[in-house]
């Protein structure tokens, strides 16, 4: 916001001075997430002493640690500005930014260096085995059936999102029920994937009893109950039941989306072409389709990011057992169940690595809207 | 007349195949929930001798007479009871009457079965009862009764602690990094400093990276501060891994503020922090409440973070651990955990259609810009 003769006025000028400022910069920056985080561990330790009755404890752990956040950003602004115009305006924004940015390095960006500096040692992290753990990702057969499933993952759940999305944005469109149906379908948005896990395996059971799918193919075909999810006969069609799941609650985020931008093409158009003759199907891929193209890809993207990294729906139905794996759940069963650091770390960078693509075309993209 | 109408008619039966396919999908994607909201409120020999759709009025054979099978047959042969004729194993099935209106059907075995005689007759499943939820949340103590005829007392699974718990985790972990990404998000959009490009790409870089990566180090990191199992580092873990979409979506809305309303605070002498929290805050509201709705729901619903930063510690565990635990281990007690299974969705639930509005809002605030 200042002007930008003052903001070069108070850019430092010798070296001494470019010191000193970026030092009292990082400080800042750090200042207000190590006291924040020094405030709520004492008040920590001391809760953790307290035999209050549990919801006291809530209300003061909620209070603490809300209040704490917001105190010492108000503290750290106050001391700023008492420095002087030209000290103040080197500093202050590193009030504002520094606490953000030094937690997602903390979070983010050190991790990933370290992750891949774990996954260059052996089981235990003392001996360096190099490259070896990437070597036995990429040979060993439970990681090929992983990488296999991840890769279904994404093709049918991304595709069926889309097509379901598109297809229930399209005729609520047209519907007098399009606020309760559009509700109804993205309702599951606000249910957990464990949720969902008990909701499905209660579907899925394998008694005609109590599973869905069984009173159909038992009761009324007369056909052996099939436990769908647990049966490593059908794999890998037994991985497409867990999809299901996903592409449940995933639906109605597509559908948001398309139906907002669907509502975002002028009516002329639309009303110009079917006048011209075009049946509603033509009307639907010759331009519907392609002026949502770019909502299309948006949405294909994220969807493709989730089902990636999916891990809970997994974990809970199957535990990742009947050749149902994925790269999240060997990852987890190769860490912390196993205790295999090197090579579940060498997991984890691979499951980076699969991100990177979409990493640099969200970058490009920023880069060509932004106007820094 | 004619030729008007006929547009019309088709009008309204193309309308009708659009609701009647939008009803079929509409029911697919809700049949799910229903079937478990029906469960949790039926009893444990309901749920595990007949599927939740039975609530529904729906036709059964119902038993109207009961009574030892005469003497004098041969039942190792064919035998006649009540008129209908059969071997042993089709009685087993039940034989019906020709006009399908009685069944004639042995229960029980061979040498000491009884034989009812039922009748079709419309019938719901009616036996609903709330002891499922009063066991899931007051941990209820009940008596079983053993086949040997001593009684057995068991302790209901307790999810008040767990939903606390659930409660203290969510509430910081969506003010916290809402707080500090607002206050990123006006720095770098209104705030001139060296190396803001080079930091807010590294914020948009860092979007995509799945959690997983940083799970390892943040555990050890933690081991040795000592912050393992506590609501500490639950809090800090939630708002490293969903800052960076904070800032950038926060960045999206506070960049995109009219520009004279700043100066003109800015002319009036107000300082950078008076006009964050005076003017930008305010002005934030939609974008604040909607990424903190999601935000919300993304931290009560979470999993993995919750699995890994709090483990196996029962005092601090949350709902969505407590349910996963029952689906493994236990996951025949179909009548608690699909109670528990409901308590975890009530909260989200709720606020899911009272905030419905500005939930659709910050999806699409986050997603279409671009």
């Amino acid at each position: 916001m200042e002007s930008s003769a003052k903001a070069r006025l108070s850019q430092p000028v010798g070296p001494l001075d470019w010191l000193t400022t970026n030092f009292l910069r990082l400080l800042l920056a750090l200042f207000v997430p190590v006291a924040t985080f020094g405030i709520l561990y004492a008040g920590f330790i001391f809760l953790r002493d307290s035999q209050a009755p549990k919801i006291i404890i809530a209300i003061v752990a909620i209070i603490l640690g809300v209040g704490g956040v917001a105190l010492l950003y108000t503290v750290a602004n106050w001391f700023v500005e008492q420095l002087g115009d030209r000290w103040r305006d080197r500093l202050l924004p590193f009030i504002f930014v520094g606490p953000a940015i030094a937690i997602l390095i903390w979070y983010l960006a050190l991790p990933t260096l370290r992750t891949f500096w774990i996954s260059l040692f052996d089981s235990d992290a003392s001996d360096l085995v190099g490259l070896a753990n990437y070597l036995a990702v990429f040979t060993d057969r439970t990681m090929f059936i992983a990488f296999r499933n991840n890769l279904i993952w994404i093709i049918v759940g991304a595709t069926f999102c889309v097509v379901f999305g598109l297809l229930i944005a399209v005729l609520a469109d047209r519907s007098r029920f399009e606020t309760f149906a559009k509700s109804l379908i993205f309702l599951p948005m606000a249910i957990s994937m464990v949720g969902a896990g008990v909701i499905w395996n209660m579907i899925f059971n394998v008694s005609p009893n109590v599973g869905m799918i069984n009173a159909v193919w038992a009761g009324l075909l007369g056909q052996d109950p099939v436990a769908w999810t647990a049966a490593a006969s059908l794999q890998p069609w037994n991985n497409l039941f867990l999809i299901v799941i996903v592409i449940w609650l995933q639906t109605g985020y597509a559908m948001v989306l398309f139906s907002a931008a669907l509502k975002g093409i002028p009516g002329e158009i639309l009303e110009a072409a079917r006048v011209d003759g075009a049946t509603e199907i033509q009307v639907f891929f010759r331009i519907m389709l392609p002026s949502i193209m770019g909502t299309i890809i948006a949405v294909a993207t994220t969807i493709i990011i989730f089902t990636l990294k999916i891990f809970d729906v997994v974990w809970v139905m199957t535990g990742g057992q009947f050749s149902t794996q994925v790269i999240a759940t060997q990852f987890y069963r190769e860490y912390f169940t196993a205790q295999n650091s090197g090579y579940g770390s060498a997991i984890a960078i691979v499951l980076l690595l699969t991100v990177i693509p979409v990493m640099v075309y969200n970058l490009k993209q920023f880069s060509e809207r932004e106007v820094f | 007349m004619a030729r008007q109408s006929q547009p019309r008619r088709r009008l309204r039966a193309s309308d009708l195949t659009v609701n009647g396919i939008l009803l079929l999908l509409v029911l697919a994607w809700t049949i799910p929930t229903i079937g478990l909201f029906v469960s949790s409120f039926r009893t444990r020999t309901d749920i595990q001798t007949s599927g939740w759709w039975t609530f529904l009025p729906h036709q059964e054979w119902v038993k109207v007479e009961e009574f030892d099978p005469p003497a004098g047959l041969d039942r190792d042969g064919v035998m006649e009871i009540r008129g209908a004729q059969g071997t042993f194993e089709q009685f087993r099935n039940g034989i019906a009457s020709s006009d399908g209106n009685t069944r004639v059907t042995w229960i029980g075995n061979k040498r000491l079965g009884t034989v009812q005689v039922q009748q079709q007759k419309w019938i719901v499943g009616y036996d609903l009862t709330l002891d499922n939820y009063g066991q899931v949340l007051a941990g209820k103590t009940f008596d079983i009764r053993q086949p040997d005829g001593s009684i057995v007392t068991e302790q209901g699974d307790d999810f008040t602690g767990a939903f606390l718990n659930s409660l203290i985790v969510t509430v910081p972990s969506t003010v916290i990094p809402i707080l500090i990404a607002a206050f990123a998000a006006y720095g770098f959009a209104w705030m001139r400093f060296p190396g803001r490009k080079l930091f807010f790409t590294m914020v948009v870089a860092l979007l995509v990276v799945p959690l997983q990566i940083a799970l390892v180090p943040i555990l050890s990191d933690y081991v040795s501060l000592n912050l393992n199992g506590t609501f500490l580092g639950v809090w800090l873990a939630h708002t490293g891994f969903g800052l960076s979409l904070a800032t950038y979506l926060l960045y999206n809305y506070i960049s995109s503020l009219p520009r004279d309303i700043l100066e003109s605070a800015f002319i009036d002498g107000a300082s950078q922090f008076t006009i964050f929290t005076r003017l930008i805050l305010p002005l934030s509201v939609p974008a604040l409440a909607s990424f903190a709705i999601f935000q919300f729901l993304w931290v009560w619903n979470d999993y993995l973070v919750a699995l890994i930063f709090i483990g196996a510690k029962p005092d601090v565990q949350v709902l969505t651990m407590r349910i996963a635990e029952m689906v493994g281990s236990r996951g025949n007690d179909w009548h608690l955990l699909t109670a528990g299974g409901f308590v975890s969705m009530i909260l989200p639930l709720a606020v899911f259609f009272s905030l419905q509005r500005f939930f659709v809002r910050g999806l699409l605030a986050g997603s279409v810009k671009g």
